[in-house]
């Protein structure tokens, strides 16, 4: 099928994107939602300027739309970009990385029911130690660029997902009931290279910002 | 050991509606083996202690259109009238079809009789469900997720379990058959785990 990434740039979205792909199935573009309001509370925001870098190291199109980033007002932007994909790539579903926010599955699966287009969600209820191992397992690398929950600290930032970043979130896990692929937010993610990539990505410059348990690193990318 | 049949057209979509259950019976330490239900050998069926009939995509109806796979399900006289089988959304369809087609269920023409037994029901989404009597170990109010579109009547030698208008929860009153409109794969995998437990 022709499908397109509902893509943040981060390990989730683009390791769906590879599932998808490895099964066959053409990823006719990428979307990205570029929310104004940093907190939006549907979509990924830390360097999410960035996915069109990664867009084109994967040699795929993107669309990026832009939103204020307003709840509930934020999905009616991402219908205008999937409608978009729609008329312009001729797609016949979506992909998402969503894991476990029904929060987000849920919006997402509402839309491409309006738009009779299938929704792949392949990472769906996946235990998430074992998500971030296949990730290590088929070559993507990761670092941390945004986090946001205790007992993170700025020295998270730039941290690179690797065996011992596992063993870590696992401790946080039993200790704080971490969520560890951090899809409550706790952390957020961006791929720098994976088997999708023709090159990997290198990070030119960044800045850091932030203070106590909240902090996000701004990548500017080649 | 416990055969998931999958209903899903498109593969990929497997690792969402069967991967899931199949986690579960993994940590709950339950042999388990997968079968797409247009590869389903006989074999398959007598090896199986337990049967589990997934749930797919809301765009894909697919097994709808294929219903005369199903046919070990119909009858009085089926060889899987002991066998506990659980049918999730889809799964829950493909029960009830079965049983009010009956021996129908083999002409590729029935899709026409549908129009009297199916509603166009959208539920997307976490819903408060109450159970009005133990349901492979959910009571009370519980809540589940749901994603079909579609609802079908329930025959009569199905019970209903759930207090809502449209049912959520059946089984049948003579062989250890359940099915649920939900996906407890998300929600509530304990029922899994209960029906995975049945002797």
């Amino acid at each position: 099928m022709k499908l397109a990434t509902l893509f943040s740039g981060g390990k989730d979205s683009t390791y769906a994107t590879y599932l998808a792909k490895k099964q066959g199935h053409e990823i006719a573009c990428l979307i990205s939602i570029i929310p104004e309001n940093k907190d939006s509370y549907m979509f990924h925001t830390p360097s999410i300027n960035q996915t069109e870098t990664q867009a084109k190291h994967m040699n795929m199109p993107i669309i990026q739309q832009k939103t204020k980033g307003k709840k509930e007002e934020e999905i009616q932007d991402l219908e205008k970009a999937i409608q978009k994909a729609k008329k312009e790539y001729s797609i016949q579903g979506i992909i998402t990385g969503a894991v476990e926010s029904v929060y987000q599955a849920t919006r997402i699966q509402k839309i491409c029911h309006k738009l009779q287009l299938e929704c792949f969600n392949p990472l769906w209820q996946k235990n998430q130690l074992h998500l971030l191992e296949e990730l290590i397992k088929n070559k993507f690398e990761i670092i941390i660029i945004g986090i946001a929950a205790y007992p993170l600290e700025k020295n998270w930032l730039g941290k690179k997902i690797d065996k011992s970043f596992i063993k870590e979130v696992e401790t946080l896990q039993k200790k704080y009931g971490f969520n560890p692929a951090g899809e409550g937010g706790e952390y957020e993610t961006f791929v720098t290279n994976c088997p999708l990539f023709k090159t990997p990505i290198s990070i030119e410059q960044y800045k850091d910002t932030g203070k106590e348990h909240s902090w996000r690193r701004t990548l500017h990318t080649k | 050991m416990i055969l998931i049949i999958s209903t899903c057209k498109e593969k990929l979509h497997e690792k969402e509606f069967v991967e899931p259950i199949e986690t579960i019976l993994k940590d709950s330490g339950k042999k388990h083996f997968t079968r797409h239900y247009t590869n389903i050998k006989k074999g398959d069926l007598q090896n199986a202690k337990k049967i589990i009939i997934t749930g797919t995509s809301l765009q894909d109806n697919e097994y709808l259109n294929n219903l005369e796979t199903f046919s070990y399900l119909r009858g009085k006289e089926t060889l899987l009238k002991q066998t506990p089988i659980l049918g999730i959304c889809a799964g829950m369809q493909i029960l009830t079809l079965v049983e009010y087609l009956g021996q129908e269920v083999g002409n590729l023409n029935v899709k026409a009789n549908f129009a009297n037994i199916q509603k166009k029901q959208l539920e997307i989404g976490y819903f408060k469900e109450e159970f009005k009597q133990e349901f492979l170990g959910l009571q009370g109010k519980q809540e589940v997720y749901h994603l079909h579109q579609n609802t079908f009547k329930i025959p009569k030698n199905y019970e209903t379990y759930t207090l809502s208008k449209t049912p959520q929860a059946i089984k049948h009153t003579e062989k250890p058959w359940y099915a649920t409109l939900f996906h407890p794969e998300v929600r509530n995998k304990e029922l899994i785990q209960t029906f995975a437990e049945l002797t």
